[in-house]
């Protein structure tokens, strides 16, 4: 394989886990938006994802994307009575002890998806079978072109979700200032309910389109999570186009990481770098700074 | 700014903890008193403990007290949460290890040394990370965390990789070793005795008095002359230095190290245990460290079902005691006693 190929195979790759990333990073951003904390549960919902797709797959012998499409549906329902659950019932909330609960939760859901679903890999084949696609003498999964298609589809429509709808208005307006999004009839306690089934149903899809290529299993979302959110600082926390900027980068950082220095240390480049990259821009590489006053 | 209200709590709740008389919170020796009081209980532990089973138990719960007690000095005073308490207990173990696994160094060296190389690196990723407000300590250390994490799995020759490193020496003292449970036991006590009484003076003195400041509003602070960046850096290196002293204790009482005990899970866990005890509260770190070290053999024999029931309890215990478990003690003993002794029975 020449140099010239090499690139692109390694850039394919890493833009397939990059747009993950992505998608992980977007419900990051959506729930920070809302109240201001880190949400831990992300992750779960991303390995729940492909869990109760994969089981779906095996129980129901349905269409793979049926069974994704269920799965995507399931949990962007578990994230939406979580909140009304564990997150609602707080009685004064500060993003500190929502960003605990979180734990919490995303433990909570681990264990249960453990205890409903098994500690056994899953997975499934991709949408278009395991096919293998040339693409410019890069050999490619089938299935990194539908990662790929399906995550532009979901920005885009992410993106006019919060330009052109009255709930991604609502989302917005009480984002940028709760106090006057209330005094105009916008429920706080609901925009943050949205927002949670949101951020599960970027997570879902995320966990539903990755699974073919590299299985997933009970423990398989704390790192996911923990990719998906350095995506977003890198990209400028709460900022929805910083996400697909920190999430592609991260991922192509991490595949060229890997290919030309060492597997083993890819995680350790990749950290690296961007902490590099943080230091020298705090607020992402697409965030605006923030004036705090007293 | 989260801290604000966590730390008028802090300030009321040590008011309370220390409580004899009023006047003796003013004179500030109340809580020297108190640790007094309870570390001379604690010493009791070993005697009444039925087994050397439980005496271990013990042991783990002043090593688990250090890193939670130190968490909860930088997250109550600076209002950041660090995720990577984990990766300078880690520091703390692996650099005392490796020097008496690979060059035979006295652990009395070596843990001095690993407490150094913890609060270097917390110097170097805090130089550029305490400058910044919001979430950029947490993803910096978070970051960190991971990188270390990938270090101590990866560099095999050094650390022995996943497997671990193998026979690490045990403390010892004119040739007398320090091995059993029970003479660690002694160890450990006076060391998370000191490590308290630090905090406590910490806390006491100028800087503690800057960093309450710091706390409620650092741009306020900043305005009166406080220097909150370098009080900051000044705590998160005290601090680190403090989980590399556990981490050393750890390494030559358990005698080998494996990389998972110092990974990310253990350091969301710690900054966990911070908020279940008391986040912000000087006894509450007591509490953290019981449940740290208590709950896992609790809930053992109930296998799969653990963990979902620990994150279950723990959601619970933070939506009816988001002051933690040394809020709701001192809260319950004014109402039974009209004065309390928060922390006491622990």
């Amino acid at each position: 394989m020449d140099s010239a190929s090499t690139v692109l195979q390694l850039l394919f790759s890493g833009i397939g886990t990059g747009a993950i990333y992505a998608l992980v990073a977007v419900g990051f951003n959506v729930i920070f938006k809302s109240t201001d904390a880190i949400n831990f549960s992300q992750g779960e919902w991303v390995m729940m994802g492909g869990m109760v797709a994969a089981a779906t797959v095996t129980a129901s012998s349905s269409p793979v994307w049926l069974a994704c499409l269920f799965a995507v549906l399931v949990v962007t329902a578990v994230g939406l009575v979580s909140e009304r659950l564990v997150i609602l019932p707080i009685a004064k909330p500060t993003p500190l002890l929502i960003t605990l609960i979180s734990i919490g939760l995303a433990i909570c859901t681990k264990s249960a998806v453990m205890l409903t679903l098994g500690k056994n890999p899953a997975g499934y084949p991709g949408f278009a079978g395991d096919a293998l696609v040339t693409v410019a003498g890069a050999t490619v999964h089938s299935q990194t072109l539908w990662i790929l298609a399906i995550t532009a589809a979901f920005m885009v429509l992410a993106h006019l979700f919060f330009e052109k709808t009255v709930l991604g208005k609502a989302l917005r307006a009480a984002a940028a200032d709760r106090d006057a999004a209330a005094l105009v009839g916008i429920k706080a306690r609901s925009t943050v309910m949205w927002s949670f089934a949101i951020a599960a149903m970027a997570g879902a899809i995320a966990g539903t389109i990755i699974t073919p290529l590299t299985l997933t299993s009970y423990d398989a979302g704390t790192m996911l999570g923990f990719k998906g959110f350095s995506a977003a600082m890198l990209g400028g926390l709460g900022n929805l186009y910083g996400s697909l900027l920190g999430g592609l980068l991260l991922g192509v950082l991490e595949a060229f990481a890997s290919g030309y220095i060492s597997s083993h240390f890819k995680d350790a480049i990749a950290f690296v770098v961007l902490l590099l990259i943080l230091f020298w821009r705090p607020v992402g590489l697409i965030g605006k700074p923030v004036v705090e006053k007293v | 700014m989260t801290g604000m209200n966590d730390v008028m709590d802090r300030s009321r709740g040590r008011a309370k903890a220390a409580a004899p008389s009023r006047r003796a919170v003013r004179r500030f020796t109340g809580d020297h008193a108190l640790l007094g009081g309870v570390w001379l209980l604690l010493a009791a532990f070993p005697f009444v403990a039925p087994n050397d089973f439980m005496v271990s138990l013990g042991v783990l719960f002043f090593i688990n007290l250090i890193l939670i007690a130190s968490l909860n000095t930088l997250m109550g005073f600076c209002g950041q949460i660090s995720l990577s308490h984990g990766a300078f207990y880690g520091l703390g173990a692996y650099t005392s290890g490796i020097l008496s696994v690979k060059l035979g160094v006295d652990p009395w060296i070596g843990v001095p040394a690993g407490m150094l190389v913890a609060a270097l690196s917390a110097l170097i990723i805090g130089l550029p990370a305490l400058r910044l407000r919001g979430h950029y300590l947490a993803m910096a250390t978070l970051g960190f965390n991971a990188i270390l994490t990938v270090l101590f799995n990866e560099l095999v020759g050094l650390t022995g990789g996943p497997n671990g490193l193998l026979g690490v020496a045990p403390f010892s003292i004119g040739g007398l070793d320090i091995a059993t449970d029970d003479r660690v036991f002694w160890l450990v006590w006076a060391c998370g005795g000191l490590v308290m009484l630090a905090i406590l003076n910490l806390v006491k003195s100028r800087v503690g008095r800057a960093l309450s400041a710091l706390a409620t509003s650092e741009i306020g602070a900043d305005a009166l002359g406080v220097n909150c960046f370098r009080y900051k850096l000044v705590v998160f290196v005290l601090t680190a230095a403090m989980a590399g002293l556990a981490g050393g204790l750890y390494v030559h009482y358990n005698q080998y190290a494996s990389p998972e005990t110092f990974g990310y899970f253990t350091s969301v866990m710690l900054v966990v245990m911070v908020a279940l005890g008391g986040w912000g509260r000087y006894w509450g770190p007591l509490f953290g460290a019981l449940l740290y070290t208590a709950v896992p053999e609790a809930l053992r024999s109930l296998g799969d079902f653990e963990l979902f029931l620990f994150g279950l309890c723990m959601i619970l215990v933070l939506l009816f005691f988001p002051g933690g478990i040394a809020a709701a003690v001192s809260t319950l003993g004014n109402r039974l006693f009209g004065k309390t002794k928060a922390g006491g029975r622990a």
